[in-house]
């Protein structure tokens, strides 16, 4: 048997292509296509954000880092990111255990809901906020008895951040969790584990990657988001502006280099962002084999 | 109920009670507000506010850009998925990296530089000059913001299906006569376009909503290059709070809208591939 599929087994180097490829100058056509299209989409406007904010030189670009109103918008995108980020981590961990560790009715509906905010506008985010908790909302009144300031205030902007970064751990999760399976946490109880060991011991590690790599893409999206901050905030300057309103401020003040300088922050960090998310989606998969042949043995 | 399925796992009620009360007060709550306060206008008022020539114009600029930018993406993403699946070149990791680059890129730091490139001055914008084109501040503009963000959305669907494609449906039609453009055209493609429709779905979803890269490359003019989430937020800084609900609604009820029809499509045409298979 061995022998006759040798002997019936093609050459490695055909001389011809085989039926199922492309010839080597459509090949060649359609990567230089993709690639050109990609250079002039995608890798242009990086280098130009780089380019734009040294423009006027080093000197120029350091400066605008010792502005109070810059050092304060990156303080203040710090609290945002802060706060909803670990505040969505714990909702996703929560929901994925719910979801892929039980069977329950509605489940399905479930899922969809909390993958609404994605399919939101920010401008929509920012504005349900504003009714709820703004001049002519149901809680004003209390509110301003109270002294209490959501809107045009850092709690507005940490709830809009929230809104939006709101799926990424938990549709992270998911996914993972049911693939995972509940095997290993139900043999961990069944030696005698309590729930907050199994969590521990069992899950989190078998997660870990997953967890990271929503964690990571919800800190992006917290850093950056604009629409949404941008309707709760009141733009009031060293007060209630994150790093992308000011980048709007400084851009409509006619100092584009000064725009510039402080996109590179986010620019920068978009980039960590892709090699971080590139690197874990490798761990991810190499994690998601162990599991596998883990169960299947 | 309880006592026959005995769960070994602890924690359902908690974390599904804590799941659902977080949902409740972040997302349902606040979104259900905007119905709620929309019921404050009487129905000829919130008419009379969806249907102003200006925000037709912002309707048809949005709903128009959003759908041209998720088609023109649908050929791209076909592209660009191919060549990172089937073919092996130089850098092509990080290639396939720099695609989710409008994902990770912040919406405000994507509009001003679109904007600082395509400007008349720009890099782009200046080779573009001469031919008459101009790009930033035209609805042109719009649409290569709406185009840009929606990139990742149609090679991240197709991608996965393409690497899992069986080898063997190429080989059945090669060996049947066909040659490599009626292979794509007749074989490949059909199964694509589950996919094609999510991605689509979701870059026109994410274009309808999108806000800060579309605004600085705009221009913003009333009628010509607003879009409805900017118009949205003019009436909110006039704070008419009632008028920037109802156009919200209307957004929130048309991308609702074509996810739904999406959805249904979609859910036909896998029934329809899956009726192929079994055949």
């Amino acid at each position: 048997m061995g022998d006759t599929t040798t002997f019936f087994r093609a050459p490695r180097r055909e001389p011809h292509r085989r039926a199922t490829a492309e010839s080597p100058w459509v090949r060649r056509l359609l990567i230089g296509g993709a690639l050109c299209f990609l250079g002039i989409f995608l890798v242009v406007p990086l280098v130009s954000v780089f380019a734009e904010a040294l423009k006027k030189g080093l000197g120029f670009y350091c400066h605008t880092f010792n502005d109070p109103l810059t050092l304060s918008a990156i303080k203040l995108t710090f609290i945002a990111a802060g706060i909803s980020v670990p505040l969505n981590c714990v909702f996703g961990v929560a929901a994925a255990w719910a979801i892929a560790k039980f069977d329950f009715r509605g489940k399905s509906i479930l899922i969809t809901l909390i993958d609404l905010p994605f399919c939101v506008s920010p401008v929509i985010a920012g504005l349900i906020y504003v009714l709820l908790f703004g001049a002519p909302g149901p809680f004003w009144t209390w509110l301003s008895d109270h002294n209490v300031k959501i809107i045009f205030a850092v709690p507005g902007i940490v709830l809009a951040t929230t809104f939006v970064t709101f799926p990424f751990v938990a549709r992270e999760l998911i996914p993972l969790m049911q693939a995972q399976g509940r095997t290993e946490e139900e043999a961990a109880r069944v030696l005698g584990a309590s729930g907050w060991q199994t969590f521990w011991r069992v899950t989190l590690p078998n997660i870990k990657w997953g967890l990271l790599y929503g964690v990571i893409l919800c800190n992006a999206r917290a850093m950056g988001e604009f629409g949404a901050v941008s309707v709760v905030s009141g733009h009031i300057r060293g007060q209630t502006n994150t790093i992308p309103l000011h980048i709007e401020i400084l851009y409509n003040d006619y100092n584009t280099t000064g725009a510039f300088a402080v996109a590179t922050l986010l620019a920068f960090l978009g980039l960590v962002t892709l090699v971080l998310k590139t690197w874990i989606e490798r761990k991810k998969i190499a994690a998601l084999r162990a599991t596998e042949t883990r169960v299947a043995a | 109920m309880a006592k026959n399925t005995r769960r070994v796992l602890p924690g359902f009620r908690l974390t599904l009670g804590y799941t659902l009360l977080y949902l409740s007060l972040i997302v349902l709550i606040p979104l259900a507000g905007v119905f709620v306060k929309t019921s404050t206008l009487s129905w000829e008022q919130f008419w009379h506010v969806i249907t102003a020539p200006r925000a037709l114009a912002s309707y048809r600029l949005s709903f128009g850009a959003s759908f041209l930018a998720a088609f023109v993406n649908v050929f791209i993403g076909i592209l660009v998925a191919w060549v990172l699946v089937r073919y092996e070149f130089f850098g092509k990791k990080i290639v396939d990296a720099l695609v989710d680059m409008p994902f990770a890129l912040p919406t405000a730091v994507a509009g001003i530089t679109l904007t600082a490139l395509y400007a008349p001055h720009g890099w782009i914008g200046q080779l573009l000059a001469p031919l008459g084109v101009k790009v930033a501040f035209t609805q042109l503009g719009v649409f290569i913001a709406l185009t840009f963000i929606g990139l990742p959305f149609i090679v991240r669907t197709v991608q996965p299906v393409l690497e899992d494609f069986d080898p063997e449906l190429e080989e059945a039609a090669a060996s049947l006569g066909a040659n490599r453009w009626q292979t794509f055209w007749r074989v490949i493609l059909p199964m694509l376009y589950p996919a094609l429709l999510t991605g689509f779905s979701l870059a026109f979803a994410r274009a309808l909503g999108e806000y800060g890269s579309v605004i600085f490359i705009a221009g913003n003019m009333p009628m010509k290059t607003e879009i409805t989430p900017l118009l949205i937020v003019t009436k909110l800084e006039q704070f008419d709070y009632a008028g920037a609900t109802a156009l919200a609604v209307v957004m929130l009820v048309g991308s609702f809208v074509i996810l739904l029809t999406v959805n249904l499509l979609q859910w036909r045409s896998s029934r329809h591939l899956a009726q192929f298979a079994q055949a």
